[in-house]
């Protein structure tokens, strides 16, 4: 049945596009996840009353998270082509998606950490001081458990924009299911295949939503 | 135990210097309570925050239990940090972690084997009274029990000062009692010393042995409860000691007495220390022909000794309830005759 509501579509290739496609996100939201918690720590550690009050680094690494928020994924894949190229060797494939969709995420990702610090009770991390705790004590038993719900549910609206990010590295030589409905899909007016791309894409959204949920549920003792 | 010479604090604000804290003096002996209480902004907070180096003076110094914590820094002043632990209004707990993994959570800091952290939680736990909710999250506990972790987390390391930051304020009075109680506990049982900040009377009158009263920054009066209590100076002071010996709308119910009773005369007896517990109605009625009739009244145990104030109406002839006031003079009681009908 599945072959004929979708004759053009080559399963191999499908899986294949699939394979890539979260082997693109997986690497990326790892990356992600620890370069925007360091940023999103700087961020709330070196702003106006936190323990790294600092107001030269603070602004640094906010006027740098902002730049690379702002600009279009697409735009900042094409600005970064000679950066890939230095580091990866090539353009085309997976791996060379890599330094745009982190470069690209993990600014976004660090602004959702910040805010997810920024909740954490003043009190408790006062209270930690007082209890004459060093800041990395701080960093690694109080501010990051304490922020944990907020620090997954973001990484999960940051890993579902990735997935997106993928498919748009995709058109431009990637691989994976953005450039299979692209050059298969669209170029060839198959239209099928690339229904069938959208609805694995679907898919891997919703799996990524569920399982986030039920992580921040379960972490959340509030 | 804890010394505080000359002591300023200055924030710069927008609208120029503010003087939270104004040339503070203040000794602290060793298993003492002492209560500092002001309204909100006295700088009373600032004050105790000083003590662990949470604030720092801009001028003076502050030494608590040999270390002077104004000028310490680094890991000097975190190890001494773990000799002066601090309980807070709103409990301040780790949500994230059970009642357990908060009262280890010092230990932690501290660098206490995990064997000796789980003895030693135990310990605390039952010392506190929350045997059975070890493994709840503070989520799962009322204000008084997420108080007691508080308490037993910052006894963990074995202080030897426990800076209470309006411990209570956040309670119902029944709570509010029974934390009053247990800290009361902790200091006779461990000698600990206890800096509290409050801005109820209530909390000073049961457990503090000495209170100093905040205004503006400044120790606008200070000694044992019982004396301020006794003859309160500064207005401020009257203010707060009349919170727990007048009953609410006393001055409202004392001018409906008044009008009640046009004859005789209404008066306000202030009984302090021993002279509370003496039966001076009794002797009034059997010496002096008159009549008394008790219209309101209330007496407060303090940490050292009792202290009440009552209201009378005593009727008959003038000279006999003159000689009945004159009776009530002699007996160290304050008198105030509050009508003459």
């Amino acid at each position: 049945m599945l072959n004929e509501w979708f004759p053009n579509v080559k399963w191999d290739s499908m899986w294949e596009a699939t394979m890539e496609t979260l082997y693109m996100t997986a690497i990326s939201v790892v990356a992600t996840f620890v370069l925007g918690a360091i940023l999103g720590l700087l961020l709330f550690l070196t702003s106006k009353g936190n323990i790294w009050e600092n107001v030269m680094i603070s602004k640094v690494i906010s006027a740098f998270v902002n730049i690379f928020r702002s600009i279009p994924f697409i735009i900042l894949i094409v600005l970064l082509i000679p950066f890939t190229k230095f580091l990866i060797g090539t353009m085309i494939g997976e791996n060379a998606a890599l330094p745009a969709l982190i470069i690209g995420a993990a600014p976004f990702y660090a602004r959702m950490v910040e805010i997810g610090l920024r909740e954490i009770d003043k009190g408790v991390i006062e209270a930690a001081k007082s209890m004459g705790a060093k800041t990395s004590t701080i960093i690694w038993k109080v501010l990051l458990p304490e922020s944990m719900p907020a620090l997954v549910s973001g990484i999960t609206v940051t890993a579902i924009a990735l997935v997106g990010y993928t498919a748009m590295a995709g058109v431009i030589g990637a691989g994976g299911l953005g450039n299979l409905a692209y050059l298969e899909g669209f170029q060839r007016s198959r239209n099928d295949v690339t229904l069938m791309a959208t609805i694995i894409i679907l898919i891997i959204v919703f799996i990524i939503q569920i399982i986030g949920d039920l992580i921040t549920t379960k972490l959340d003792k509030r | 135990m804890i010394s505080i010479k000359d002591v300023k604090k200055i924030y710069d604000s927008k609208k120029g210097q503010i003087k939270a804290v104004d040339e503070v003096n203040l000794e602290i002996k060793e298993g003492e309570i002492f209560g500092v209480i002001g309204y909100s902004g006295a700088g009373k907070s600032t004050l105790i925050r000083m003590l662990n180096g949470l604030e720092l003076p801009t001028q003076g110094s502050v030494t608590v239990a040999g270390n002077e914590v104004s000028r310490i820094k680094g890991s000097k002043l975190r190890k001494a940090r773990q000799e002066i632990s601090m309980i807070f209004q709103h409990f301040n707990l780790l949500w994230s972690r059970t009642v357990r993994d908060n009262i280890a959570f010092p230990l932690e800091i501290a660098g206490v084997s995990r064997k000796e952290r789980l003895k030693k939680v135990d310990d605390l736990i039952r010392l506190v009274g929350l045997e059975g909710r070890e493994d709840a999250y503070p989520s799962q506990l009322s204000g008084g029990q997420k108080q007691r972790v508080g308490i037993a987390r910052a006894l963990a390391n074995n202080p030897k000062v426990l800076l209470c930051d309006e411990a209570t304020s956040a309670l119902d009075p029944e709570t509010t009692d029974s934390i009053l109680e247990l800290l009361v506990d902790i200091n006779e049982r461990l000698g600990l010393t206890i800096v509290l900040i409050t801005h109820e009377m209530h909390v000073i009158r049961k457990i503090c042995h000495r209170v100093a009263v905040m205004e503006g920054g400044r120790i606008v009066e200070i000694g044992p409860v019982l004396d301020v209590f006794k003859n309160p100076k500064a207005t401020i002071t009257k203010r707060f000691v009349q919170q727990v010996t007048e009953p609410e709308e006393t001055k409202e119910t004392i001018d409906h007495l008044v009008d009640l009773y046009p004859q005789g005369k209404v008066v306000q007896l202030g009984f302090v220390g021993e002279a509370a517990e003496q039966p001076l109605i009794t002797n009034l009625i059997r010496n002096f022909q008159v009549t008394v009739n008790i219209l309101q009244g209330k007496i407060s145990q303090t940490q050292s000794g009792s202290y009440g104030t009552l209201f009378i109406h005593v009727d008959g002839q003038a000279e006999e309830v003159a000689k009945a006031i004159d009776y009530i003079h002699s007996q160290r009681v304050g008198v105030e005759v509050i009508s003459n009908a």
